[in-house]
């Protein structure tokens, strides 16, 4: 039977040589979760899938699956099966002998192995392909056919390396829903690993950020988008303007930076004292053009460009001082029309923006 | 042949095309066929030559079965040239594996380097070097009588120092083919395999060596041919002490040549062996199968 087991991460680094791929990654993953690795390439996340699937022992931590230190245990002896960015089906053997390899391994006699098979390509909507080779299959049925493969050895953890990277967008956008349901139907714990934010905010439960090899935050989907825990997290994850400055006064739960841009006012959620470097974050989304003399925050500049992007255009503001800051304005018929150079102003709310410490100043 | 004239044009082209042919039809189909009507001919004495006497038959082949002592040569030299070739491939293919798949960088570069420097040397000269490890006060002898595992020296020669002579020979032409092969493979098929739970037997089994079928017919086929066509190997390495029963049918060739003078059961006997090692190649890459067009590969 199919059933998920948690992982967890225990201050787990991996060096190689000089190179610190991962950096004290603590994390748990629940049984059954689907959780996301989302960074971009070079970030260490194909690094930590291959230390829980084992093919890599970490140089530092322990990682436990179902509670068992795996220390020792190599990639054959884990709970754990592989999906790989590349598929890596096996081009000589039939599909169904793909979706039996493990269970072959495993000393499953060949009726048996045959009839299970047979189930999981059902399970991945592929019944009746089982006697063809893999290259007579297209881009999407490989997909599944590895899918099969790796749910055949009822893994309590399923490992899957941008396995959709390969793929068009509307494929893509399919077998999204698809891994999604699937995972539902098996109980399965998924940890995927994607540089696509869009696929990491549509499917996970959760999702870990990293930038060279630290993990920045991790959370839901909606956690991290609104409350991006580094500028990082919030130039990667969707899109933000950042505004440098220093911390001029606090009152409650919000402070006032002072910017070359002028004073803003946001969020302070990380109790940032006067006189702190920091930096402002803010959505394009939550930014809306000024007109008059409307006081709280205010960017003023000339407009470099605006994008249409249909239901909505992107206004690129230059500041005074070059800086570029976007808004996403509706396309709602009540833009004025907007020509590069023209003066504008555009604000946001004190709540829509974010008040972050900058790296390295405590 | 078309796209060779549009690249070089007519007369280059021409030039290229009509060298091939010149070459294939002067130095390889006339003399095989001279040499298979030598073969059919009796051997006579010169005055004889195209009279009466001088009529075409297969008694040549005949004598190569009627023969005991050299129809025993003949059927060893192609067992024993099989046996090296299974003993190359034993020995070749956890070496190509490790180059193709495990070394990295500058390691892989380092026994590649190992691998051909040997071969800059002449084949003569290193199947010499076997002779002189092998022989009564060898170096073999030596290391064996300063552990203390003999009290006087062995004769080590025969079959077995011959076949031992082959298989160092021809390694080269084994553990390229193999390392080609194995080098395209996907290392993630490997990966996936043992993440699948699949032990090193069964990876190689299943995934590495149907990959490789076609270097490893190409290994085997290489091997097998010079085994089976060499007469240095055998000539240098049977004059080792005891080594008097490791004839090569390839010697049996070369002294009806030189040292009879009957060309003719010579070129009958070149013949068979040619014939015998086709079919041998046939019925490998039956086995293996592997097509013309993968080994051309």
């Amino acid at each position: 039977m199919l059933a998920g087991q948690s992982v967890t991460l225990e201050r787990v680094s991996m060096a190689f040589g000089d190179f610190v791929a991962v950096r004290n990654a603590d994390l748990h993953i629940e049984a059954g979760e689907f959780f996301s690795f989302l960074g971009p390439s070079g970030c260490g996340k194909t690094t930590i899938l291959r230390l829980i699937s084992g093919f890599n022992e970490p140089t530092g931590g322990v990682i436990r699956i179902g509670g068992a230190d795996m220390a020792g245990i190599g990639p054959n002896r884990r709970p754990t099966a592989l999906i790989f960015q590349n598929l890596a089906l096996f081009p000589l053997m039939k599909v169904w002998e793909n979706v039996a390899f493990g269970l072959e391994a495993r000393g499953v006699a060949r009726a048996e192995r045959r009839r299970r098979a047979g189930e999981l390509l059902e399970l991945v909507a592929l019944e009746g392909q089982g006697e063809k080779l893999v290259s007579a299959l297209s881009g999407g049925q490989r997909q599944r056919v590895a899918i099969a493969r790796a749910l055949a050895v009822e893994p309590a953890v399923l490992l899957l390396d941008e396995p959709l990277s390969a793929l068009d967008l509307k494929l893509r956008q399919k077998m999204r829903a698809e891994l999604r349901t699937i995972q539902q139907k098996t109980g399965v714990t998924f940890v995927y690993i994607t540089h696509d934010q869009g696929e990491a905010l549509t499917m996970s439960d959760r999702i870990a950020v990293m930038s060279h090899g630290r993990i920045e935050q991790v959370g839901t989907a909606d956690a991290i988008y609104r409350a991006p825990a580094s500028a990082f997290v919030a130039t990667f994850v969707g899109e933000s303007n950042v505004l440098a400055g220093r911390v001029i006064g606090t009152s409650g739960d919000e402070a006032i930076l002072e910017t070359a841009h002028g004073s803003l006012a946001g969020r302070n959620p990380h109790g940032l004292d006067a006189g702190a470097r920091a930096q402002l974050v803010v959505r394009p989304e939550r930014c809306r053009l000024l007109d008059g003399d409307a006081p709280g925050n205010r960017l003023a500049g000339t407009v470099e460009r605006l994008d249409f992007e249909g239901a909505f255009v992107s206004l690129v503001v230059r500041l005074d001082d070059g800086a570029e800051v976007t808004a996403q304005l509706a396309n709602d018929g009540s833009l004025p029309r907007l020509k590069p150079g023209t003066p504008v102003a555009i604000g946001f709310a004190a709540e829509a923006a974010l008040l972050l410490p900058v790296a390295g100043d405590g | 042949m078309a796209e060779l004239f549009r690249r070089l044009g007519a007369v280059a082209g021409a030039l290229v095309l009509g060298t091939v042919i010149l070459w294939v039809l002067f130095l390889v189909v006339l003399p095989q066929l001279f040499m298979v009507d030598m073969s059919l001919r009796p051997h006579l004495p010169v005055p004889e030559q195209g009279g009466p006497a001088d009529v075409r038959s297969l008694a040549n082949y005949a004598t190569l079965f009627a023969n005991d002592a050299h129809r025993g040569i003949f059927l060893r030299t192609i067992f024993s040239a099989a046996l090296v070739t299974v003993l190359a491939l034993v020995v070749c293919y956890p070496v190509a594996y490790y180059l193709a798949q495990v070394a990295r960088g500058p390691t892989a570069a380092l026994l590649v380097l190992g691998l051909v420097v040997p071969f800059w040397v002449n084949e003569i000269l290193r199947t010499f070097s076997w002779f002189l490890i092998l022989s009564r006060n060898g170096l073999l002898n030596q290391v064996l009588m300063g552990l203390g595992l003999t009290e006087a020296p062995l004769n080590m020669g025969g079959v077995g120092a011959v076949m031992v002579g082959m298989v160092y020979a021809y390694i080269l032409f084994m553990v390229f083919p193999l390392y080609n092969a194995i080098e395209s493979l996907d290392r993630n098929q490997i990966e996936a395999a043992r993440d699948l739970g699949a032990s090193w037997p069964r990876i190689h089994a299943r995934v590495v060596v149907p990959h490789a079928k076609p270097g490893i017919a190409v290994g085997c086929i290489m091997t097998f041919m010079l085994a089976a066509g060499t007469v240095a190997v055998p000539q240098l390495l049977e004059a080792l002490p005891g080594g008097t029963n490791a004839r090569w049918f390839t010697q049996v060739i070369y002294s009806l040549f030189f040292d009879g003078g009957d060309w003719n059961s010579g070129a009958a006997y070149a013949f068979a062996l040619l014939v015998s090692c086709v079919i041998f190649i046939f019925v490998m890459m039956r086995v293996f199968r592997v097509g013309i067009a993968d080994v051309a590969k």
